[in-house]
């Protein structure tokens, strides 16, 4: 690094050398994003995902539960483009409408891990000492469990049902969270303009909200894309095992576990569910690594200056 | 100081490829160094002072960097040499100290291995032999209890003794010339004293050439020969270092030898108790990526005494009655009054 | 340009009443599995109304942490710190946070000292939301304004971030900031070591400017001695978390009294070459003791090159020599605290 000091890219004197991508503004990671190919298809299979949420029975050609007995078990064809399931519904109906639960549950169940993993991690990675110990321990303990028996563990106790599946994937993936914001709080209360804002008089809310919160944001963020891979991931599961939602509301963990009994006659009724899933989940996954390239500006220059040795 | 060069560069330029454009880091620096003789490249951080060294040695990645230019050593040029052919000269030829011994040091190995690999595979010494000459090493560079320290690492010691360790490692293969790249910058003021004193004796007692890239004029005016003053990747300023100090000859030096507290002479005498103010250079140096047409410094300077500043490069060029084959030189086109700072 | 402190540039301030007085103070770190590192040892320092004090030693002596100890940002293990005859070690938070406007602080790296996320108007104006300052959005932005212009930035600068200036204008923003609470007294802590050469002279300038208008106090800690020299009215030397020697500046730096202060004066290099070449340096020998297990008696014993009998036996005490120039060291005559009973009948005064 010695040899690039005196470069116009270091921290040099010449203040108006500072490359201007240093902030990460909105529009300068959505661009950041875009750059890279793969990211760019990601956040286009997640808009439509979102759109196809959002609108789900309307862009649907077939009513949820519209049965037609005639129809059954039926292979793709120009009418049922996804073919239809054993009881006559139309496959690719249900697929589409299955996307708005599915979007439903990963967004609460990781709002509700985010906000109380948040909370707890700044509040043990600020005060350490016996704070910290305390949380962080429970935490582990949480931790320690497999995520899905957890959620069964704790849908034992609730029972099933939507809801309940929000509340279990969220206690599931609340110690993540934690950890991920107690590890770089750790870093940040350490940096100077922590203690500059103390040395002002500013109290400990203040500096965790106003300093300590806003540089901790990049971690957080992408841990977010990826914890929505998994909870939708986990609440196809659950409905797989039927603790999710409920039948007959359509949910694509629900249709896979129906498809799974005539995978050999009619392979279409797990297959869509099953390919809507594997995209979604690839995608947040995806969008979540370049999150994390964009986000990190030391990962950023590298793959920069690999790109400009290609 | 009539010596052969051991090493001269002539007309190096280093520009760095950056998303904004090219940024002119070195643009045209010429200079030698004699056996036994000290040369001191002074500058502020971003005068390419580092990077100028530092590309002769493959140091600069290429790309982004392109050098151009000559660096002509032992009969080799530099800058045309591959990467292979330029690890053979990098120790046994140029050795460098660099300002951090922290992160120049391997933290897991040891110090001991530190120093015998380069001996190993430069000077073809086996283990044993290689081991024995890094005890006089550190011996010679003033660590007490050499032996045991072989198998220290780099954290079991204090900032200075890590970085007379850096000078040992730089020693090992008795280098033709050694590059100290704000080697005393971290260092406290009694240590860096240790250390300025340290590289006089050895380069006394070895001949080397030592080329000193520093901010500091205080450190340059007790150890170098000849002092050369880069501002915006150019020199702007060279000579022997008492012509220098004694009759700056360019504005951003003068400039920059007024801007010093001097310990010594106490300048109270504002208004009432207050101290007066110090010379300032007003403004920042400019971004490499925009360099300003003309003297680089132009837009900065108090003097402006000639139209072709904001227009043309001034050529550096010896100053009124200087002599000899390393005259003292200045690039203006015209020339200040002399101001005797003795 | 308007001079919003308390204490208005034209009622110079009565000098010599002292605003800040340490007396005993020690900031002792604990250490897994060893004994504490003592950073700070022993203090007593007066600091007085209207005048810079230069505190300067090498790293690792202790004198950034006891600036941070005078706003206790750090926390004294024993002593006291007085602020105008006010204890500062016994206060409760809500009385912190009045003395941290009343004693603000500037840091050495002026980009790890200002938030990244945040403008530069709202990093001037958080003091002044901590303490209720100029109420109102335009008001508080007219003060930011104000302060921007008092530093030498343009308004405009208010919406840019850290990154986006250069390292001097970063510190001029630092400045701001410890100005926004109309602080008496501000450490400074190495405010231009991470500087460039010609833009130290700026800052010092602006710090001494800013003093003579707005009648403030500094406590300047830093390694250079240089720029110590010149701002600084009076200089106290510290050493393995001890004053050694402290004095109107023109005495210390002219007169050195403690062998340290004459090795740290002769090790500063000067721009002069010839100058420079027939200088006598006292180069020391060896490293710094390490602050966990200081030597016993004198701590600069162990590289001091007049060391002799009762040094390594009584712990000197800092004599007056006359004029307020004390000193911590027995070639002054043998005073201080014995460690053993050979230092007991070593002492000059053994009452």
């Amino acid at each position: 690094m010695t040899a690039l000091d005196d470069t116009p890219a270091g921290p040099a004197e010449a203040g108006q050398v500072a490359a201007p991508d240093e902030a990460v503004g909105a529009r300068g990671l959505l661009r950041a994003l875009l750059r890279n190919r793969l990211a760019a298809a990601a956040l286009v299979v997640l808009a439509i995902f979102v759109v196809v949420a959002v609108l789900g029975e309307r862009l649907a050609p077939y009513g949820r539960n519209e049965v037609s007995s005639a129809d059954k078990l039926r292979a793709p064809s120009l009418e049922h483009p996804f073919g239809t399931d054993q009881l006559g519904r139309d496959v690719l109906s249900r697929v589409l409408i299955g996307a708005e639960p599915s979007l439903r549950v990963g967004l609460v169940a990781v709002g509700i891990a985010l906000v109380a993993g948040v909370v707890l991690g700044l509040v043990a990675g600020y005060y350490r000492g016996l704070v910290d110990d305390v949380v962080m321990r429970c935490m582990d303990v949480l931790f320690a469990f497999p995520a899905i028996l957890l959620a069964i563990a704790v849908m034992a106790i609730r029972g099933r049902g939507a809801t309940n599946a929000m509340i279990a994937i969220g206690v599931v993936y609340t110690p993540i969270f934690a950890r991920v914001t107690r590890a770089s709080v750790l870093t940040v209360r350490e940096q100077v303009f922590v203690r500059a804002a103390r040395s002002i008089g500013a109290g400990d809310l203040r500096i965790m909200t106003r300093h300590v919160l806003p540089n901790v944001a990049a971690p957080i963020i992408v841990q977010t894309s990826i914890s929505l891979a998994f909870a939708i991931l986990a609440e196809a599961a659950l409905s797989f095992i039927g603790l999710g939602t409920q039948p007959p509301e359509p949910s694509w963990g629900r249709m896979l576990a129906d498809g799974r009994g005539f995978i050999q006659d009619a392979w279409w009724m797990a297959v869509f569910p099953g390919l809507a899933i594997f995209a979604v989940v690839l995608s947040f996954n995806v969008t979540g690594d370049a999150l994390r390239d964009a986000l990190d500006p030391r990962q950023r220059s590298a793959i920069e200056s690999a790109a400009g040795r290609g | 100081m009539a010596a052969e060069p051991v090493l001269a560069v002539d007309d190096l330029r280093v520009t760095i490829a950056t998303r904004r454009g090219p940024a002119r880091v070195v643009n045209g620096v010429s200079w030698a160094v004699a056996p036994g003789e000290t040369l001191a490249v002074v500058g502020e951080s971003g005068s390419g002072k580092s990077v100028s060294v530092l590309s002769l040695l493959g140091l600069v990645p290429r790309p982004p960097a392109t050098v151009t230019g000559r660096a002509t050593f032992q009969g080799q040029d530099l800058v045309a040499l591959p990467e292979e052919a330029l690890r053979k000269v990098r120790g046994p030829g140029i050795a460098m100290v660099f300002q951090d011994p922290m992160t120049s040091l391997n933290p897991v190995l040891t110090v001991g291995r530190q120093l015998t690999e380069g001996m190993e595979v430069h000077l073809g010494l086996d283990r044993r032999a290689a081991t024995e000459r890094a005890a006089e090493l550190l011996d010679l560079v003033g660590i007490p209890s050499p032996r045991e320290r072989l198998a220290s690492y780099p954290h079991h010691l204090s900032g200075g003794m890590r970085q007379r360790v850096m000078i040992a490692v730089a020693l090992s293969c008795e280098p033709a010339v050694l590059i100290a790249d704000e080697a005393t910058t971290a260092l406290d003021v009694t240590i860096q004293a240790q250390i300025v004193e340290l590289i006089a004796e050895l380069q006394r007692e070895l001949g080397m050439a030592v080329v000193w890239i520093t901010h500091d004029l205080g450190v340059v005016a007790g150890i170098a020969d000849r002092v050369a003053v880069m501002y915006a990747g150019r020199i702007v300023e060279e000579g022997a270092v008492d012509d220098l100090y004694a009759d700056p000859r360019h504005p951003y030096t003068r400039g920059l030898l007024a801007s010093l507290p001097v310990l010594g002479d106490r300048a109270r005498g504002g208004e009432g108790r207050h101290p007066a103010d110090l010379a300032v250079i007003p403004g920042l140096p400019p971004d490499p990526v925009h360099l300003p047409p003309g003297c680089p410094f132009h837009p900065r300077c108090p003097v402006r005494a000639d139209e072709r500043c904001a227009t043309e490069e001034p050529p550096l060029r010896p100053v009124p009655g200087a002599r000899g084959p390393a005259p003292h030189r200045v690039a203006t086109f015209y020339d200040l009054p002399p101001e005797d700072r003795r | 340009m308007t001079a919003p402190a308390r204490t208005p540039a034209d009622a110079p301030p009565a000098p010599g009443e002292v605003l800040l007085r340490a007396e005993g103070l020690a900031v002792h770190f604990p250490q897994r599995g060893g004994p504490p590192v003592r950073a700070v040892d022993g203090v007593d320092l007066e600091v007085r109304r209207g005048e810079t004090l230069g505190l300067v030693g090498e790293s690792g002596c202790g004198k950034s942490t006891l600036g941070l100890a005078l706003l206790r940002l750090v926390e004294p293990t024993a002593g006291r710190i007085e602020l105008d005859g006010t204890d500062v070690t016994a206060l409760g938070r809500r009385e912190l946070r009045g003395l941290r406007r009343r004693v603000a602080m500037v840091f050495q790296d002026p980009y790890a000292s200002l938030d990244p996320r945040q403008t530069i108007g709202r990093i001037v104006a958080e003091p002044l939301e901590v303490h209720g300052l100029a109420p109102g959005r335009a008001a508080r932005r007219a003060r930011v304004d104000e302060l921007l212009a008092m530093v030498g930035l343009d308004p405009s600068f208010r919406d840019r971030r850290p990154h986006e200036l250069s390292g001097g204008q970063r510190q001029r923003v630092g400045v701001a900031r410890a100005l926004a609470g109309e602080p008496e007294l501000i450490v400074c802590d190495e405010p231009i070591s991470s500087l460039d050469v010609s833009i130290q002279a700026q800052v010092l300038n602006l710090l001494v400017r800013l003093q003579r208008e707005l009648g403030l106090t500094y406590l300047f800690v830093a390694h250079d001695l240089a720029a110590v020299q010149h701002v600084s009215d009076r200089v106290a030397v510290m050493y393995l978390g001890r004053i050694v020697e402290v004095g109107d500046t023109a005495r210390v730096t002219g007169d050195p009294a403690h062998p340290y202060t004459r090795a740290l004066l002769s090790a500063v290099p000067v721009p002069d070459p010839p100058a420079e070449r027939v200088r006598r340096r006292i180069v020391l020998s060896g490293d710094v003791p390490s602050p966990a297990a200081p030597p016993s008696g004198c701590r600069f014993r162990t590289r001091c090159p007049d060391a002799f009998e009762p040094c390594p036996h009584v712990d000197p005490a800092l004599a007056d020599l006359g004029g307020g120039h004390r000193a911590a060291c027995h070639l002054h005559g043998v005073v201080g605290t014995p460690v053993d009973e050979a230092g007991a009948a070593l002492l000059d005064d053994p009452a």
